[in-house]
């Protein structure tokens, strides 16, 4: 399969107020993404990962290096609207990405803004707005949804533009946990069925431990670049830079630190079930 | 306790008034105040009142929501009509104390302007009542677009009001996080002398204001990201179509503007 995005040695420093350059943020980074694939890029706050964001769909350009989504440059300025059409992107605060008062015309915003003849915005709204099961609520305002309403809604306004890539910076961040379930299996959704490339930028491991590969991220550089079980099977590395594991991952690690035979690549909930009812062999445990 | 305040005060409803184009409702709401102001004899103003009352009617909003928007006009318009009473001096004298003096055109006057304003004011709010904030926004944008040839940024205003509409919920909301805030810092903000309460605004309009510029400005990222370059070769989701019934209600009203200047004509 083709790479959709291709980072090729990326350094970026921030401009201070005179011009100069102040300390680097990314420090040569090399990352390719395939077409279809769930990407997660895990890291510690101030890792570079929102500013590895921003260099796909060209908020930010490369200080030195490129940056190449779907063949196009991202320093090229005369492609930047076919460049962010076909790669989107959904931050964290659901409240300042949306810029209408009703939900379907925030929806349509990016159609208005290409051109789209009215026929088949309104389609591709109508579409848009089923993908993300938030069709009923087309005429509402914003004000009146949930926080995970609204990031479905974002990532609507996106899904219209119909692009091959999806980049969201920490969509679940400002959520509470059904929100966060709802955005996520929303996300899980537009990958599988439309084969839309998702980078997520996230914090929480259980969010990266659901996707097919994760990147993590430390002072500006990529320390790991594995499968979820790849990953999580470094804890003691992952440790070191402030990150947490997912919860059972953490739980079997400490049971073969203390000895015990248990695999170190435990990532759900059932392997971790499966695993220790293994450990006792297959008896069950107290009354119940 | 902010969440109380609504702006734009529409009244969303299906009546005839609500289904008409809101471009022809602000056209005719013009109309309407040349209508109010250029006859100015009392069959004018009656040809003016029962337009009135029979938009408000076709509204299908209560009398009483009416009521309610010149309500806090009155003490205003109770002291020009006093005002206009005692100091216009033309016509038959009715009444003469020392420097007091009461005429036919004071009376005239006073009563006019009253009867002018209350009408003014219910007839314009038919217009917001019956159309949301957003819609009036963008008939706005589209009555004015030929401005555009001057450089006149109608989109850019229009663009600009929506977005204020739609931030004001929100601002509402984070307004009252605010005061939660503060109060449990020990801020007055209920209490207090007039003041302290003044002074102690600050520290509410200090974060708002910083929380603003932030949302701004990822707004405008938000927005760029999803291909905003301006007015240019926009295309629109909501369309705005004119039918016979706008061009009827058009017609009505400008009988009626011209049955107001026929009547003051003949009248007089």
């Amino acid at each position: 399969m083709k790479n959709i995005i291709e980072i090729e040695n990326l350094h970026f420093s921030y401009r201070d107020d005179t011009g100069n350059l102040s300390a680097e943020v990314l420090k040569g980074i090399n990352l390719n993404i395939k077409e279809g694939e769930f990407v997660a890029v895990l890291g510690h706050n101030g890792c570079g990962k929102s500013t590895l964001a921003k260099h796909i769909n060209a908020i930010l350009v490369p200080t030195d290096g490129k940056v190449i989504v779907n063949g196009i440059d991202t320093s090229d300025d005369s492609r930047i609207f076919e460049l962010r059409q076909c790669a989107g992107m959904v931050f964290q605060n659901p409240d300042n990405q949306i810029v209408s008062s009703v939900v379907e015309e925030d929806v349509a915003f990016a159609l208005e803004n290409l051109g789209v003849p009215y026929e088949e915005m309104r389609r591709r709204v109508d579409d848009s707005l089923k993908a993300v099961n938030m069709y009923e609520y087309r005429l509402h305002s914003p004000a009146q949804l949930s926080g995970g309403q609204k990031q479905r809604i974002a990532i609507a306004g996106i899904i219209a533009m119909q692009p091959r890539c999806i980049i969201l910076d920490e969509p679940t961040a400002m959520l509470d946990p059904q929100g966060r379930k709802e955005v996520m299996s929303t996300i899980r959704q537009m990958n599988r069925e439309k084969n839309i490339t998702i980078v997520l930028i996230t914090h929480y491991m259980d969010e990266a431990a659901q996707c097919d590969r994760v990147v993590v991220m430390d002072r500006g550089n990529i320390i790991l670049d594995d499968t979820p079980k790849g990953v999580f099977s470094h804890v003691q590395k992952l440790k070191e830079i402030g990150l947490d594991v997912p919860q059972v991952t953490e739980l079997a690690w400490e049971l073969k630190n203390a000895g015990y035979d248990i695999p170190d690549d435990i990532i759900t909930e059932e392997e971790c079930v499966e695993a220790i009812k293994k450990l006792f062999g297959g008896k069950t445990i107290g009354s119940s | 306790m902010l969440k109380d305040i609504t702006i734009g005060q529409y009244f969303p409803s299906s009546s005839i008034i609500h289904r008409l184009d809101p471009r022809f409702k602000i056209v005719i709401t013009f109309i309407y105040i040349l209508m109010l102001f250029t006859g100015s004899s009392v069959s004018s103003l009656a040809v003016g009142a029962v337009y009135t009352l029979m938009s408000v009617l076709l509204s299908g909003i209560p009398v009483k929501m009416f009521a309610k928007s010149v309500k806090p006009l009155l003490p205003f318009l109770l002291v020009t009509a006093v005002i206009n009473l005692f100091l216009v001096d033309s016509g038959d004298i009715y009444f003469e104390w020392k420097f007091i003096k009461i005429t036919e055109g004071g009376i005239d006057i006073s009563v006019f302007m009253v009867v002018r304003i209350i009408l003014l004011i219910t007839g314009s709010s038919v217009l917001t009542y019956t159309t949301s904030p957003i819609t009036l926004t963008d008939a706005i944008e589209r009555l004015l677009s030929p401005l555009k040839k001057l450089k006149f940024p109608v989109h850019e205003l229009a663009m600009m009001m929506s977005i204020a509409l739609r931030f004001i919920p929100t601002l509402i909301e984070e307004t009252d996080k605010i005061i939660s805030a503060q109060k449990a810092r020990g801020a007055e903000i209920d209490t207090g002398s007039f003041t302290t309460r003044a002074k102690n605004m600050i520290a509410i309009l200090v974060p708002l204001f910083i929380s603003s510029f932030r949302r701004a400005d990822e707004l405008a990222t938000a927005m760029e990201c999803r291909c905003y370059n301006g007015g240019e070769g926009r295309t629109r989701l909501r369309q705005l179509k004119s039918s016979p019934k706008d061009y009827i209600a058009l017609g009505i009203t400008v009988i009626f503007y011209a049955a107001a200047i026929i009547t003051a004509h003949w009248l007089k």
